[in-house]
C-alpha cells in the first residue's frame, strides 16, 4: 500500500522566500535568546566541560583500534595480515614472525605477529580490521582523544596495542572449539 | 625632468607590450591559462592608460567588461575543455606570409592616424573629463546611430547564440 | 627646507593618503579578526553551544573579575588563532600547478582590500576628507575590482588539481559573473536618482534627502541577496559548501594560505557591508547629522556611525548563515537570472520614469 501525498504548490507567497525566512529568524533567534539569558540546557551540562570532565562513551562506540589479550593472556592475533589488506588507509603494518621465530605463546595457534603497528594517524576507525579478523583478536575500543607531540608517536606498536586493548574474555572462540572436538571424540558413535 | 605622468605613460605602455607578448609567446610556458592571465594583465595595464588619459570610465568599464567577465568565462572554458599545453607548432609559410601582411597593414594604418593625429588641446576644444554624464551625451546624442547598430549587432549574436544552445530541445 | 617640504601640498597629500591607507587596513585586520570572534559565539549561541571561552593569556587572568569575563567572551581567542595559523605546516600536494598555487591566496585578499579605498568612511576630519580615493566613478572602480576577485578562486580551484576544488572553482566563477550583473544593475537606479557616479556625493545627496533604502528598497534587497553571493556566504556558499565539496576551492591550502583565503572572505565581508552603508544607509550620516563635521569630534562621531551601521550589517550576514539552508546550484542560477535581473532591470526603468516625471 502506498500512500501518495500530495504536495500542494507554494502560493506566492510562499515564494518569495519570505515566510521561510521569518520561520528561519524566530527560529536562531529562540536558541540566541536563550543561550544569551543562560537558559540554555543543552550547553548547561551542570560538572563542567570535555577537556576536565571527559565525554562519557557509550558501549558501541567505535575509537581506536587495539589488540586484546585472550583469558590466559595469550595473544590473539595469528599473525594473518587480513587486517593489514583490509584496511582502507593502509594503517596496519604487521611483521610477521618468518621461519626462524619461536613457538607461539598459545598452544592453538601457529605464529605470533613479530611486531604489529598501527599508525593512529592514518587509522580512520572504520572498524574493517575487528570485522574481518578470524582470530577476534582486534577491536575498536572507547578511545577517542589520541594526542602525540610528533607523527612517530602516534605509530602504536605490538607492545603499547596489547597494553591498551587489555583482555578481551567475552568471545572464547578456540575455547569452545576445543570443547566441541573433545565432546565429538567421546562420542558414542553407532555403527549399524 | 620628465613629468610623473610621462612616466607612468611609459610603465603602463611597456607592461602592456610585454603582457601582450607573453600572453601570445610565451617562452616559459605554452599553458593556455598562463596566456589567459597574461591577457588580464594586458587589460588591466590598458585601463591604466585610459586613467592617464582621464578617462576614468574606460578605465572601469575595461576592467569590469573584459578583464571581470569575459576573461573569467574565458578561463573557465579553457578550464572545462582542459586544454592541454599546446605543442610547438613549425611555422607555416602561408600563415607567416599572411599574418605579416596584416600586420604591417594593420602598423602602417596606426602610424598614418598618429602621425596625422594633432593633440586634442592645442585645437582648443575641451577635453571630455571622463565624467560619465557627458560619455553619455555624446554617446546618446553624436554617435546615436552607430550605437544602436552595436547594439542590434549584439543582440542579434544573443540570439544567435540562444538558437544554438538550444537547438537540441525541439 | 624641512618646513617647506610640510607645507607642499602635493606632500600632504601623499602623507595624509599613507597614514590614512595604514590606518584603515589596520582597522580592517581587526575587524576581520573580530568578525570571525563574532561569527563564531553567535553562531555557538544559535546552535545551543558555548563558543570559544578558555584562551587567555596568563597574565590577563590576573586582573580579578574581569579576567575570567573577557576569556570567557573570548576576546583572547583571534589571537591565539592567528598564531595557530602561522605556525602551523604548510602543507603544499603533490600535483598542483605550484605557481598558481602559491599566487591564489594572494590574488584572493588584495581585491577586498583595494575597493575599501573608495568608501567614505567619515565626512571630514580636521581637514581632511575621510575616505583613501574619492574617484568621480567611485562605483565603477568598486565594481570593477571586485569582479577581479574571481580570479582567486578560479585559480585556487583549478591550480590544485584536484576534483572538488576544481567544481568549486568552476561554480564560483559562473555564480559570481551572474550575480554581479544583478548587482550592478541594482545600483544604476540609486544614481539616476542621485545623478552622480561619486560616493561622497551620494552620501551628502542621502544627508539632504533621507535614506536610499527607503526610495529604493528593491534595488537595496537585490544587493543585499548579490552581496551574500559575491562574498560566498551561506545560502549561496556553493564554491566552498563543504558537505558536497569538501572545502571547496581551498580543500588543498593548509596554514597562511587557508588564512589569505578566511582574511579574503570576511574582507569582502566588510567591504561590502560598507559599500550597502553608502549606498543605502546614508554612510556616516544620521537623519540630524548630516553636516561634514566641521570639529574633530564631530569628525569621530561620524566615523562611529558608519562603524556601528557596519557591525549591524556584518551582524546580518552571520546570523542569516543559520537562517537559510544552502541553495541548488540551479536554484542560485534561476535566482539570479529569471529572477533579480528582469526586477532589476524593470526598477531602471521605473525609477528613470519616476524621475523624469518628478524632476522637470
Ligand atoms: S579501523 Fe579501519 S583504518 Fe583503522 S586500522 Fe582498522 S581497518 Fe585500518
Ligand atoms: S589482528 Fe586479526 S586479522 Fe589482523 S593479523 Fe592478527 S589475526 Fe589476522
Amino acid at each position: 500500500m502506498t500512500k501518495v501525498v500530495d504536495r500542494s504548490p507554494l502560493n506566492f507567497y510562499e515564494r518569495t522566500y519570505l515566510p521561510a525566512l521569518v520561520e528561519g529568524f524566530k527560529v536562531t533567534a529562540r536558541h540566541f535568546v536563550r543561550s544569551v539569558k543562560g537558559e540554555n540546557t543543552a550547553t548547561d551540562l551542570g560538572d563542567g566541560y570535555y577537556p576536565e570532565v571527559p565525554w562519557r562513551v557509550e558501549g558501541g562506540y567505535r575509537g581506536a583500534p587495539y589488540l586484546v589479550r585472550d583469558q590466559e593472556g595469550a595473544t590473539k592475533c595469528v599473525s594473518c595480515q587480513l587486517c593489514e589488506f583490509i584496511c582502507p588507509p593502509k594503517a596496519i603494518k604487521i611483521t610477521p614472525p618468518g621461519p626462524e621465530a619461536g613457538p607461539a605463546d598459545r598452544p592453538n595457534a601457529e605464529k605470533m605477529p613479530r611486531e604489529f603497528e598501527i599508525n593512529m594517524l592514518r587509522c580512520i576507525f572504520c572498524g574493517l580490521c575487528q570485522e574481518v579478523c578470524p582470530e577476534e583478536a582486534i577491536f575498536l575500543q572507547q578511545h577517542y582523544s589520541l594526542s602525540g607531540l610528533s607523527r612517530e608517536e602516534m605509530i602504536y606498536n605490538k607492545e603499547k596495542l596489547l597494553k591498551l586493548g587489555g583482555v578481551h574474555a567475552g568471545i572464547q572462540k578456540w575455547k569452545h572449539k576445543l570443547e566441541e572436538a573433545k565432546e565429538q571424540e567421546s562420542f558414542p558413535v553407532n555403527v549399524g | 625632468m620628465p613629468q610623473l605622468t610621462d612616466l607612468l605613460f611609459y610603465a603602463f605602455a611597456g607592461l602592456t607590450l610585454l603582457f601582450g607578448f607573453l600572453c601570445v609567446a610565451n617562452p616559459l610556458s605554452r599553458n593556455p591559462v598562463t596566456s589567459a592571465m597574461f591577457l588580464v594583465l594586458t587589460i588591466i595595464s590598458m585601463a591604466g592608460l585610459f586613467v592617464l588619459l582621464h578617462a576614468f570610465f574606460l578605465a572601469a568599464v575595461q576592467i569590469l567588461v573584459y578583464a571581470g567577465a569575459v576573461m573569467v568565462l574565458f578561463l573557465f572554458v579553457i578550464m572545462l575543455l582542459d586544454l592541454k599545453e599546446e605543442e610547438r607548432r613549425k611555422l607555416n609559410a602561408i600563415a607567416v606570409g599572411l599574418g605579416s601582411v596584416a600586420v604591417l597593414g594593420l602598423a602602417g594604418v596606426l602610424l598614418r592616424a598618429l602621425i596625422q593625429a594633432k593633440p586634442v588641446i592645442a585645437a582648443g576644444t575641451q577635453p571630455v573629463e571622463g565624467s560619465t554624464k557627458e560619455l553619455g551625451r555624446i554617446l546618446f546624442q553624436s554617435y546615436l546611430l552607430p550605437f544602436e547598430i552595436l547594439s542590434i549587432l549584439l543582440l542579434v549574436a544573443m540570439v544567435g547564440v540562444i538558437l544554438l544552445s538550444k537547438k537540441e530541445l525541439k | 627646507m624641512l618646513e617647506n617640504l610640510f607645507i607642499d601640498p602635493t606632500f600632504q597629500f601623499v602623507l595624509f593618503s599613507a597614514a590614512k591607507i595604514a590606518v584603515v587596513f589596520g582597522v580592517v585586520m581587526t575587524f576581520v579578526a573580530y568578525a570571525v570572534l563574532v561569527e563564531r559565539k553567535v553562531s555557538a549561541f544559535i546552535q545551543d553551544r558555548v563558543g570559544p571561552n578558555r584562551t587567555a593569556p596568563p597574565l590577563a587572568l590576573k586582573i580579578p573579575v574581569l579576567g575570567r569575563f573577557l576569556q570567557r567572551c573570548g576576546i583572547f581567542q583571534p589571537m591565539a588563532d592567528g598564531l595557530k595559523f602561522i605556525l602551523k605546516e604548510d602543507f603544499t600536494p603533490a600535483y598542483v600547478r605550484t605557481i598558481y598555487f602559491w599566487i591564489a591566496p594572494a590574488i584572493s585578499v588584495i581585491p577586498a582590500f583595494l575597493t575599501l579605498a573608495v568608501i567614505p568612511f567619515g565626512s571630514t576630519l580636521g581637514k581632511q576628507q575621510m575616505v583613501i580615493a574619492d574617484l568621480n566613478v567611485g562605483i565603477l572602480y568598486t565594481f570593477g575590482i571586485v569582479s577581479l576577485g574571481v580570479y582567486g578562486i578560479v585559480l585556487a580551484g583549478w591550480a590544485s588539481n584536484s576534483k572538488y576544488p576544481f567544481l568549486g572553482g568552476i561554480r564560483s566563477s559562473a555564480q559570481m559573473i551572474s550575480y554581479e550583473i544583478a548587482m550592478g544593475m541594482s545600483v544604476v537606479s540609486l544614481f539616476l536618482i542621485v545623478g552622480d557616479l561619486n560616493l561622497s556625493k551620494l552620501i551628502q545627496w542621502q544627508a539632504d534627502n533621507g535614506w536610499l533604502v527607503l526610495y529604493q528598497p528593491v534595488a537595496f534587497v537585490i544587493f543585499l541577496v548579490s552581496a551574500f553571493a559575491e562574498t560566498n556566504r551561506l545560502p549561496f556558499d556553493l564554491p566552498e559548501s563543504e558537505t558536497e565539496l569538501v572545502g571547496g576551492y581551498h580543500t588543498e591550502y593548509s596554514s597562511m594560505k587557508f588564512a589569505l583565503f578566511f582574511l579574503g572572505e570576511y574582507a569582502n565581508m566588510i567591504a561590502s557591508s560598507a559599500m550597502m552603508v553608502t549606498l543605502f544607509f546614508g554612510g556616516w550620516s544620521l537623519p540630524f547629522l548630516g553636516k561634514p563635521a566641521d570639529s574633530l569630534l564631530g569628525g569621530l562621531v561620524h566615523i562611529g556611525i558608519f562603524i556601528a551601521k557596519m557591525i549591524v550589517l556584518m551582524v546580518v550576514f552571520i546570523w542569516v548563515r543559520w537562517m537559510l539552508p544552502r541553495f541548488r546550484y540551479d536554484q542560485l542560477m534561476d535566482l539570479g537570472w529569471r529572477r533579480f535581473i528582469p526586477i532589476a532591470l524593470l526598477n531602471i526603468v521605473l525609477t528613470a520614469l519616476g524621475v523624469a516625471l518628478f524632476n522637470r
